[in-house]
């Protein structure tokens, strides 16, 4: 039986540096057999392993058809994270994975899709807009909402820009506060819900972020006319295994490692937002 | 299906038979006044005669100069530690001087393992552990192995603790279902029952006397009497709506404030899955060593994700433990989560009563 928690040794192709606290790091599985069956869907993640201190869960934010390398970003916020900004290209660490149910992108196909992110630049929901803007005629409107603290938290700002001028696409970016010059709205993300222009009752949206952002545009949603079921989020927990077992990710009777880490809305609904699960 | 009777003077071979066959007998002994489960080669190192007192927060032994091996309910450990170690390596990786690294998995010695005087609650908790360990979308192959190599001689249950509630939650005193050898203890011996291929050649190799019809009417009262005898139980079999009905209910403050958050009830509660994982690299540094240890949801670290700690406070975490324990095992594993060994009530420290808290929270007696 194979076990499941043994990683497989992977190597640095390279290191892009996205702000002063996220990194991507561009991989390939040493093994080349292993990584030619590599498959994933966006919104599934790896464990990351760093030689000697530990695993980490992160997601994949690459595009899936891409078979020459996969990317995870990172943010520095522990001791693993912040062993792993040492690593540059040729240096080796372990991978397992993927894990878990990504986004549902095949029930997003023709329909109006919305992403709603907010805290700092949320990963797993960039690899949904890559993927819908390389395959735009799959889709139809992409909303792109996105809410930071300070105008300065916003990582791959030209990528906004780039995106809000594709068409059929809205982009809504807000800064609780801003520095000069920031081109877009300052304020709470949620005061910009009336400016959304979607299918309301066909379509698909996916968000991730603090819960308690979540919460609001949820509500928000819900107002204008987003069945509950159309709304999926990706919900952070922590997780050691990745394979159902050590039951750190528990939500409730879901594991968010295997039964997540992306939910529909009414999966989680009777617990989200409750203090202490 | 029965085999017949086993005089209690004759209890030695069926420990040889496990020998020969090339088990390692692990069974009850008295250890710092506790029964717990430790290698035993010789029937004389049963705990003959010793009775178990439990109660909330209490759990003492006492010596009844009666003959049987068997008539206590359950000491702090069950059949968890045997298959879900409490810390074991699961893989190792290695790194050369160009920086290579090599990943290996570490494998459970594949010791045989017989276990004697297994009870009901624990089988039934060892089923739930299956269920959790290898039955779902990946086996652990660590658990797996140790599970492969056990065979398992329960002992229908005769003298439940005052702390035992098996007949509530459906799993108790007669063990029905996992084992190899099943024995009734009577005061001169045995009745054995075979519960598989195993046991059967097992129970082969013993020179069983026919049971008499008064044996087997006396072996069926006791369990009776046993499962009679039972004064604790949970308010109902499925308490998941009625749990999550009541997440603000003020009993969870109330037992919060007793509550120490020690994690001695997961820690001995024979259903708990939960571990974590930690790294253990050389001083060298060429090699390190990933480990998983149990882990309990009353830990800070348990909720722990990058600056959040998701259940920060005693409340939210006993409200973790009992709406798990009760409410989403359900959803999990298609019952509780509780088998009513009573453990976690006799090995609280400040003597929390799950069957009182789940009563208080859900309405329903505990008594009667
Ligand atoms: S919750 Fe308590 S009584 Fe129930 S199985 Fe666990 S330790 Fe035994
Ligand atoms: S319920 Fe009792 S045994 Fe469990 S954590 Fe609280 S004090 Fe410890
Ligand atoms: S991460 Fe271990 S159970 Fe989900």
């Amino acid at each position: 039986m194979a076990d499941p928690h043994v990683p497989h040794e992977a190597e640095v192709v390279e290191r892009i540096q996205e702000s002063p606290t996220i990194f991507t790091l561009r991989l390939r599985f040493t093994d080349p057999a292993r990584h030619a069956a590599f498959r994933f869907e966006p919104g599934q993640f790896n464990m990351l392993y760093l030689y000697g201190v530990g695993e980490i869960p992160i997601s994949i934010v690459s595009d899936p058809r891409d078979e020459h390398l996969f990317d995870h970003t990172i943010r520095v916020v522990g001791r693993v994270t912040k062993g792993f900004t040492q690593l540059k290209a040729g240096d080796r660490l372990g991978v397992r994975g993927p894990y878990g149910r990504g986004w549902p992108l095949r029930r997003a196909k023709g329909r109006d899709v919305m992403v709603v992110t907010g805290g700092l630049g949320c990963a797993p929901v960039v690899s949904v807009i890559n993927y819908v803007i390389r395959r735009r005629d799959d889709f139809r409107r992409l909303v792109i909402m996105q809410g930071v603290k300070h105008s300065d938290d916003l990582i791959w700002r030209s990528q906004y820009s780039l995106w809000s001028r594709q068409r059929d696409t809205q982009v809504l970016v807000a800064a609780d506060a801003g520095a000069a010059l920031w081109p877009w709205h300052i304020g709470r993300v949620t005061e910009l819900f009336d400016r959304v222009l979607i299918d309301a009752a066909r379509a698909v949206v996916m968000m991730c972020g603090p819960e308690g952002m979540m919460r609001v545009a949820i509500d928000n949603l819900l107002h204008k006319g987003v069945p509950e079921d159309g709304i999926y989020l990706s919900m952070e927990r922590s997780m050691q295994c990745a394979v159902g077992l050590c039951g750190h990710c528990q939500y409730g009777g879901k594991f968010a490692c295997k039964d997540g880490p992306v939910f529909a809305y009414p999966e989680v609904k009777p617990l989200f937002g409750i203090r202490g699960f | 299906m029965e085999s017949g009777f086993l005089p209690r003077t004759r209890f030695q071979t069926l420990l040889d038979a496990l020998h020969r066959a090339g088990y390692r007998c692990v069974g009850p002994r008295v250890r710092d006044g506790a029964i717990v489960y430790d290698t035993l080669t010789r029937a004389e190192e049963l705990p003959r005669g010793m009775r178990d007192r439990q109660a909330p927060g209490r759990y003492r032994l006492e010596q009844t100069g009666n003959p049987r091996f068997f008539s206590w309910a359950n000491g702090p450990q069950a059949l968890k530690p045997f298959v879900f170690a409490p810390q074991e390596p699961l893989w190792r990786s290695e790194r050369n001087a160009s920086g290579e690294i090599r990943f290996a998995e570490i494998s459970p010695p594949a010791e045989r393992l017989a276990i004697i005087g297994v009870r009901a609650c624990d089988l039934a908790a060892l089923r739930l552990q299956d269920r959790h360990f290898q039955e779902g979308v990946v086996a652990d192959s660590h658990y797996a192995a140790r599970r492969r190599n056990l065979i398992l001689i329960a002992v229908h249950c005769t003298h439940p603790a005052d702390t035992c509630f098996c007949v509530s939650t459906g799993d108790g005193p007669r063990a029905t279902q996992d084992f190899d050898l099943a024995l009734s203890e009577l005061d001169d011996g045995y009745l054995v029952q075979a519960g598989s291929e195993p046991g059967r050649e097992l129970a082969a190799q013993l020179t069983l006397t026919r049971a008499t019809a008064a044996q087997r009417e006396a072996a069926a009262r006791e369990i009776e009497e046993s499962a009679k005898s039972q004064t604790r139980r949970l308010p109902s079999r499925q308490l998941r709506d009625a749990l999550f009905a009541n997440l603000e209910h003020p009993r969870w403050n109330d037992v919060a404030e007793r509550c120490l958050s020690c994690g001695n009830c997961t820690a001995v509660c024979p259903t708990c899955f939960c571990h974590s994982e930690a790294e253990e690299p050389t001083l060298a540094g060429d090699h390190s060593r990933h480990l998983r240890l149990w882990d309990s949801c009353f830990t800070q670290g348990h909720s722990y994700i990058h600056g959040l700690t998701i259940r920060a406070d005693t409340r939210t975490r006993y409200r973790q433990w009992l709406t798990h324990k009760l409410g989403s095992w359900h959803d999990q594993y298609g019952r509780s989560g509780c088998v009513g060994c009573g453990r976690c009530i006799a090995w609280c420290p400040v003597g929390i009563d799950i069957t009182e808290e789940a009563a208080a929270i859900c309405g329903g007696g505990t008594h009667g």
